[in-house]
């Protein structure tokens, strides 16, 4: 087991590494003089000079890395252009939204995709079953931003139980937090919970015929009991493996379904500060993104070894 | 860890006796196929005919419900909604067919280099793949245009470059599964050597399995391309897009929100075709996933 850890935990720095020198060159190196860039093709070249020398644009490229690296091990990552604040206190004040976002979501992507998963592969090719894949085969291919805005159709303008978008913050207490995430976090499940709703009843299936839940069976344990119990627990796996990438599918998700309902997260900020050519935003803001994919599909690994003890380091 | 196939449908199945038969009999197939006739077709028919310019605006008309002369009704700007849904689906087309072509192509030549060469070859391709999979189409997209400015093209060359290690892990996985056979044994005994085995032998045979893919990810592409758009980072005014049309519905939600269902109806339409048709696909070149499912 700690040989495991300790194989995929280098993995992970790796692939930490090699995302970082991703981000570097795409957002530092390829648009040539930032500088520049910033000031607009109007600019004097002094001006111009002055502010690659303030933003260290004048430096090596493996010098600016290694600094930038620093930093985000530090946690100084500059200051916003733009904004003229540091990018951490940015960053952490738009987290307080995303994370929870994002938790919110998988929460409903899970719980929806199990119910819907098991109660098909219970009912294996009966009218439930045939409908309920329908209804995922529907729920793959509608687009979260439009989903997003069908809520906001139905909940918002007609019935009116929602506000159509905006957040106030947690001050207002946790409650009235989580209800202006409520419909951001359903737009963004149900496509999710539909691909993994059908991953479920898959995994459901392939156990099911195992020989382990016929004797289960012929002992009198009930059927409820034996699916919920035995078959989900041993059908983990394969579900575990989609939800850890569909975790980076969330996170790049509330890129798009934070500008729907205009909520300030970490996409927005993104969004914003494209906009505003503010680059050392996009690049922090990129990398963390991309650092939390990575730290997901790093616990999932490990929460294999833990759900079924057989996988060793060998296997990866 | 990725699953390496033992064995790997050909695109030869294509021409088996009977597959047209089976696949005329297939659900999936049948209604995927039709769907992604009929957005081809639309696309093919907008660029002959629109029942109204797409680019002509008619404020006197503006924001009119469904009537015999507008079939959809019209946006903010009176332009016919029924006319920038047909012109909007030649967008999605030209970046399914783009981004997904990007992929396919780069992502199998690394892919059967890959299986190919082994060793440090394979292990850095893969480790790249990996690199890459930190991103998803959107963030990818977010890096271009942060760097090159908004627009159609930067937005394919994004989801492109998404697609690649996709193709590259998939390319792979099979591609090893068709090196293991006696017949590509038997062909290195007669002295072919290592890319006349992958263009004779190894590329042949796993051509379904990408055609599977492809009509995967070009499904993913018309959603990542809907997406971008909508954030005003994809297709540009005045070329329509569904995803542009959702985003200008969305300022009208109060006023006319029909606006906001036709467009995403197409996307989810669009979507649904080709998802079916991959479904489809996979079930009639491979019926053991058939049988498994």
């Amino acid at each position: 087991m700690s040989l495991f850890l300790f194989k995929r935990f280098i993995t992970l720095i790796a692939t930490l590494i090699g995302a970082s020198v991703i981000v570097f060159l795409v957002l530092e190196i390829l648009p040539g003089n930032a500088a520049q860039m910033l000031m607009g093709p109007d600019a004097s070249p002094e001006a111009v000079a002055a502010l690659a020398t303030k933003l260290g644009l004048d430096q090596p490229a493996w010098a600016r890395y290694w600094h930038w690296i620093g930093g985000l091990l530090t946690g100084n990552l500059g200051d916003s252009y733009a904004y003229s604040t540091p990018v951490i206190e940015l960053i952490l004040e738009r987290l307080t939204l995303t994370v929870p976002l994002a938790l919110l979501a998988m929460a409903f992507t899970t719980v929806l995709a199990l119910l819907v998963g098991v109660t098909a592969a219970a009912r294996h090719n009966k009218l439930g079953d045939v409908g309920l894949m329908g209804l995922t085969q529907v729920g793959i291919a509608i687009p979260n931003f439009w989903f997003a805005i069908l809520l906001i159709l139905v909940f918002s303008v007609q019935l009116q139980w929602f506000s159509a978008g905006g957040f106030e913050g947690w001050d207002d207490g946790v409650l009235a937090g989580l209800k202006a995430l409520l419909l951001p976090a359903l737009s963004l499940a149900v496509v999710q919970a539909a691909i993994l709703a059908r991953i479920t009843r898959s995994a459901v299936l392939e156990v099911m015929r195992e020989d382990f839940v016929r004797t289960a069976r012929a002992k009198g344990v009930s059927q409820r009991a034996v699916l919920w119990t035995h078959v989900l627990r041993n059908a983990l796996i394969p579900v575990i493996t989609v939800m850890g990438m569909q975790f980076s599918e969330l996170l790049a998700g509330t890129i798009v379904v934070e500008n729907v309902f205009y909520l300030p997260g970490l996409g927005r900020l993104i969004f914003q500060a494209i906009s505003n050519r503010d680059l050392v935003v996009v690049r922090n803001c990129v990398m963390l993104l991309a650092a939390m994919v990575v730290i997901v599909n790093f616990v999932v690994d490990v929460l294999y070894a833990v759900i079924d003890p057989r996988i060793k380091a060998s296997d990866i | 860890m990725s699953a390496v196939p033992s064995t790997v449908p050909s695109a030869a199945a294509f021409k088996v006796p009977g597959f047209w038969r089976r696949a005329l009999h297939h659900r999936s197939f049948v209604i995927g196929g039709v769907l992604t006739l009929l957005l081809i077709l639309a696309a093919a028919i907008s660029l002959v005919w629109t029942p109204w310019s797409p680019y002509e605006m008619n404020m006197a008309h503006k924001l009119k419900p469904p009537t015999a002369a507008h079939w959809l009704g019209t946006d903010t700007f009176g332009r016919d909604v029924a006319s920038l849904l047909l012109v909007g689906a030649r967008a999605s087309i030209l970046v399914g067919v783009i981004a997904v072509g990007i992929g396919l192509v780069a992502g199998t030549a690394l892919g059967l280099l890959a299986a190919a060469r082994r060793g440090w070859v394979e292990e850095a391709i893969m480790r790249f793949a990996d690199f890459s999979m930190a991103f998803p189409a959107i963030l990818s997209a977010i890096m271009m245009t942060a760097v090159f400015g908004a627009g159609i093209v930067n937005a394919i060359i994004a989801i492109g470059i998404y697609n690649i290690p996709t193709f590259a892990r998939i390319t792979r996985a099979s591609a090893n599964a068709i090196w293991s056979r006696e017949y590509v044994a038997a062909a290195r005994a007669c002295g072919k050597g290592g890319f006349a085995i992958t263009m004779q032998h190894v590329l042949p045979n796993i051509s379904a399995v990408l055609i599977v893919q492809s009509t995967i990810r070009f499904a993913i592409a018309i959603l990542a391309e809907a997406a971008l758009s909508y954030l005003g980072l994809g297709t540009q005014p005045p070329q329509p897009s569904w995803g542009r049309m959702l985003s200008e519905a969305q300022t009208m939600m109060f006023q006319a929100p029909l606006l906001a269902v036709f467009p995403g109806m197409a996307i989810a339409l669009a979507v649904l075709g080709l998802n079916l048709l991959g479904d489809g696909l996979r079930d009639l070149l491979d019926p053991r996933l058939a049988r498994a499912r």
